[in-house]
């Protein structure tokens, strides 16, 4: 193994402070009864700024503002219902075991344990699996149309990587429907007036004051106003940072902004490596392209995954006979089939397209067939199932997929990093709440499907109302104002940094910028990595970031809607926060989850994790643009799920 | 393909607008609209121009953000939404006019970019059911038929993108207004608060300056979701039993 001490600082362990002791069971009721209460009567004399209005944020504003506390929330889409969560396509897993099927909480803490790579903490996920089933309750009552079987009970699927039926969905939009139950949830909040909702705003930085977290700076985006925002607590629900590979399935403006300025502010930043990759998103068409789409991971309950047996065939699918084809998945692990886990299965696609197998323009695709399930099922059932999906393939592509094979390849989905919290969803700075998307701590270095939206409803309805109560209950908030110098401090930085990026007024767009530090994060720090390749983005990426700041080209003022500045700022944010994700990767010398270094492999290929080494999470303080950081480990523990092998097979 | 795009500039909510005409080359039938204005901006900057601004964020047809009028058609020629219309609906050499939401309840705030918070008022005024966390029964004491449940969903799926206000000749939020209604109303959680949403949220939808409905179905044929004119009937139905009820 190498040293790579010329890359970081070792710094003193870290230990989750807030995580309680005893039977896993009774850790959550444990840590519920040992938190200090607010009086009800006393909540509205606190503040809580939320970041976010996603299925985290909304939830969670909505429901601390149901409590009773004063909320100010903000988010930089012109409404809350417009973030990102509303685009998650395929269900939300809850342990309820309506199918009868041998499901249960202690199944799904440990599917979730397992699916991860044993990289998530034990505490969390068997929170998060206990919350499930509350989560499921709590929608259904706010009107989220799940879909229903015949005798009016809720509908079930399953999804990659379990093998019971645990998934909720509402065709292919559940997360269009919680985000839309979390939205009117905080809409009417906003109407009783116990949130104060800014749309159309930008948290730039966050304000630290006596070592707490008690403010941010935010910046109106029609008017380019920057204001002051006082608290007693702020909550980031920014989501996650899959953009910086600039090609993603995120939104447009999904951006790591809020959660790399707290970083600079002393939040330590977990596990950036861990990015994943899903294996179902439709390929891309060519260099003009600006994101990609993905079909949802429930299309492979019934699509079977295939390519040509023969390399470089380019005959057209319903040419190639049977036994002419190979459904790899189903060959390779023939438990799992086309359900394995979005790690293997994108790692599988990739094997095929770099072995000559691959389809489509460039041989960057594999097919994503339903002849058999139209078959098998006829067509009406097939469209009632996935019609949405198949409308959206067939928009896009101009491809008719009920009768041609979908063409799908892996694409940067979901990041499982973000800033460390402990198991009160607390950074390491104090008043600095973290949850959902933003926060690390629960789906290790592999997202299982449908877990996305259980974690930032969990955290966002039941854990954070719980836990900031306590931290709030405890008290000591000296009075701020906007000449404490602090604030004007931060204000003044961030004035500044954008009358720097306004004077550069170079030659290059910030798209060619973003989309040049995309190709070498995705070449160097993608599906497969290696030594040399992270080097080399190592080198790159600070060069890049220079002539950014000395080349950029932003026409107009700050004081007007100039959508060029806002994406500059968060440009400028990625190309420091790439560095240290490339760091992440180069010091964790083993495969884990999605994030595979060709160093290690097994014998026949499959990715090679290091319990002995690095069975720890990796949270890191920052020192300064360019610097070596300070590398704080926190040892995993595993009581209850032994690390073992991954197996589908 | 090259392209004439004739887009509607204002630089602000103050400002007045014009239609500006630009060339746009080497479009590709694959691109997206929005990929298509991507290009064209990229251009307008490295000439040192002000590049259009318009409304966008996911890109797949869910977020409800993006939203132009072209060629006289909301989200386009197609039922779909403006970043789910791609450049293969259009020739070589077309003439493409691109404008905001029109409609006095939607102010224009730059170029393309248009102030929707309206409907997002209609929501608070009533479009929700107060079901505060952690007090709700286990979900299957509460069976709801599938039929109710499928009709519910359908409703549910808009976007809030305003495309229905915009085609309306007389800017009227009802089809937007109508589906909130239809999907709560149907529902057994939906029962406790159902006239007082459907009176508040009328009300709020008139307080906002949105026109009213005159049935000519323009908002059905513009809508990407495909929410159907049952639902602006079963609102008159539902607002004309609320109020039958508020009175008896």
């Amino acid at each position: 193994m190498t040293d790579h001490s010329d890359l970081f600082t070792l710094g003193a362990p870290l230990v989750d402070g807030a995580a309680p002791s005893g039977p896993i069971e009774g850790r959550w009721d444990k840590r519920k009864f040992d938190a200090k209460l607010v009086n009800p009567a006393n909540r509205r004399k606190h503040k809580v700024i939320v970041v976010g209005t996603g299925l985290a944020g909304g939830s969670a504003g909505a429901t601390l503002a149901e409590q009773g506390y004063h909320v100010t929330q903000f988010c930089f889409q012109d409404s809350p219902r417009r973030a990102h969560s509303v685009a998650a396509q395929g269900g939300i897993n809850a342990a309820k075991n309506y199918r009868n099927d041998g499901d249960s909480v202690y199944r799904l803490f440990y599917d979730t344990v397992k699916g991860g790579d044993f990289r998530s903490r034990e505490s969390n996920v068997y929170r998060l699996a206990q919350i499930s089933t509350q989560i499921i309750d709590q929608c259904v009552a706010q009107g989220v149309p799940f879909a229903r079987e015949y005798g009016g009970l809720l509908d079930t699927r399953s999804f990659g990587g379990v093998q019971v039926q645990r998934t909720f969905y509402a065709r292919g939009q559940t997360g269009q429907q919680l985000l839309i139950g979390a939205y009117q949830a905080l809409s009417r909040q906003i109407d009783a007036g116990n949130v104060e909702m800014h749309a159309r705003t930008e948290m730039l930085d966050l304000i630290v004051v006596d070592g707490k977290a008690r403010g941010i700076v935010a910046r109106d985006l029609v008017t380019g106003k920057i204001d002051t925002y006082f608290a007693d607590a702020v909550v980031l629900a920014t989501g996650g940072y899959g953009n910086v590979f600039f090609l993603s399935t995120n939104a447009k403006g999904s951006n790591a902004s809020a959660i790399w300025r707290a970083h600079k502010r002393g939040a330590y930043l977990a596990n950036p490596c861990y990015t994943q990759i899903h294996p179902t998103c439709i390929p891309r068409s060519g260099e003009h392209q600006s994101k990609l789409t993905l079909m949802s991971e429930s299309l492979r309950n019934d699509g079977r995954i295939w390519v040509p047996e023969k390399m470089g065939d380019t005959r057209p699918p319903h040419q190639i006979p049977e036994n002419e084809r190979d459904y790899y998945l189903e060959r390779i692990y023939p438990a799992f089939g086309n359900l394995v886990p979005r790690d293997i299965a994108s790692r599988a696609a990739k094997n095929q397209c770099d072995q000559g197998r691959g389809v489509g323009p460039g041989g960057l695709g594999v097919y994503l067939d339903f002849a058999d399930a139209i078959k098998r099922l006829g067509r009406p059932a097939v469209e009632a199932k996935y019609g949405n999906l198949f409308d959206m393939y067939a928009r896009i592509t101009a491809e008719n997929p009920y009768e041609t094979p979908m063409r799908i390849y892996p694409a940067i989905h979901y990041t499982m990093g973000g800033l460390w919290v402990d198991y009160d969803l607390q950074s390491t700075i104090p008043g600095l709440f973290v949850i959902g998307e933003a926060n690390f701590s629960d789906h290790g270095a592999n997202r299982l499907g449908a877990s996305a939206l259980m974690q930032g409803l969990a955290d966002g309805y039941f854990v954070l109302p719980s836990t900031i109560n306590d931290y709030i209950a405890r008290g000591g908030f000296g009075d701020i104002n906007a000449q404490t110098p602090e604030v004007v401090a931060t204000q003044n930085e961030v004035t500044g940094r954008i009358d720097q990026l306004l004077s550069i007024n170079g030659t290059r767009t910030v798209d060619s910028f973003h989309r040049e530090l995309g190709n070498v994060v995705w070449d160097q720090c993608g599906m497969a990595r290696n030594e040399g390749g992270l080097r080399k983005a190592l080198d790159r990426i600070p060069e890049l970031r220079q002539e950014f700041w000395s080349t950029v080209k932003i026409p107009g003022t700050g004081y007007e809607l100039n959508q060029q500045l806002e994406k500059a700022g968060r440009v400028a944010d990625f190309m420091e926060f790439a560095e240290l994700l490339v760091r992440d990767a180069l010091v964790r010398e083993e495969s884990c989850g999605g994030h595979f270094r060709e160093e290690h492999q097994t014998s026949d290929g499959e990715a090679a994790r290091d319990d002995d080494n690095f069975s720890f999470v990796s949270a890191w303080e920052y020192t300064g643009v360019g610097e070596n950081p300070v590398l704080h480990k926190e040892d995993l523990v595993f009581d209850y799920v032994h690390p073992a092998q991954r197996s589908y097979a | 393909m090259t392209l004439t795009v004739r887009v509607w500039r204002q630089p602000g909510a103050e400002a007045e607008g014009r239609m500006v005409d630009y060339r746009v080359e080497d479009v590709s039938p694959d691109m997206s609209f929005l990929e298509m204005l991507d290009i064209l901006n990229e251009d307008l900057i490295t000439r040192g121009e002000d590049p259009v601004a318009f409304d966008h964020d996911c890109r797949e047809g869910i977020c409800g953000s993006c939203g132009v009028v072209i060629n006289g058609l909301a989200h386009g020629p197609e039922q779909t939404t403006t970043c789910q219309l791609h450049m293969r609906a259009f020739s070589d050499g077309d003439v493409i006019d691109v404008e905001p939401w029109r409609s006095r309840a939607f102010p224009v705030i730059k170029d393309l970019v248009v102030d929707r918070s309206a409907l997002d008022r209609i929501i608070g005024s009533g479009g929700y059911i107060s079901a505060p966390t952690g007090s709700a029964p286990e979900a299957h004491s509460t069976p709801v038929p599938k039929p109710d449940a499928d009709r519910a969903f359908e409703n549910a799926t808009c976007i809030g993108c305003g495309a229905c206000v915009a085609a309306c000749p007389n800017g009227s939020a009802m089809l937007f207004t109508s589906a909130k209604v239809t999907h709560l109303n149907l529902l057994p959680q939906g029962q406790p608060e159902r006239e007082t949403r459907t009176l508040n949220m009328v009300a709020q939808m008139d307080a906002e300056g949105f026109g009213g409905c005159t049935n000519s179905g323009e908002c059905t044929v513009a809508c990407p979701k495909e929410i159907p004119m049952f639902s602006i009937a079963n609102l008159n139905k539902e607002f004309l039993r609320a109020n039958r009820k508020k009175r008896s």
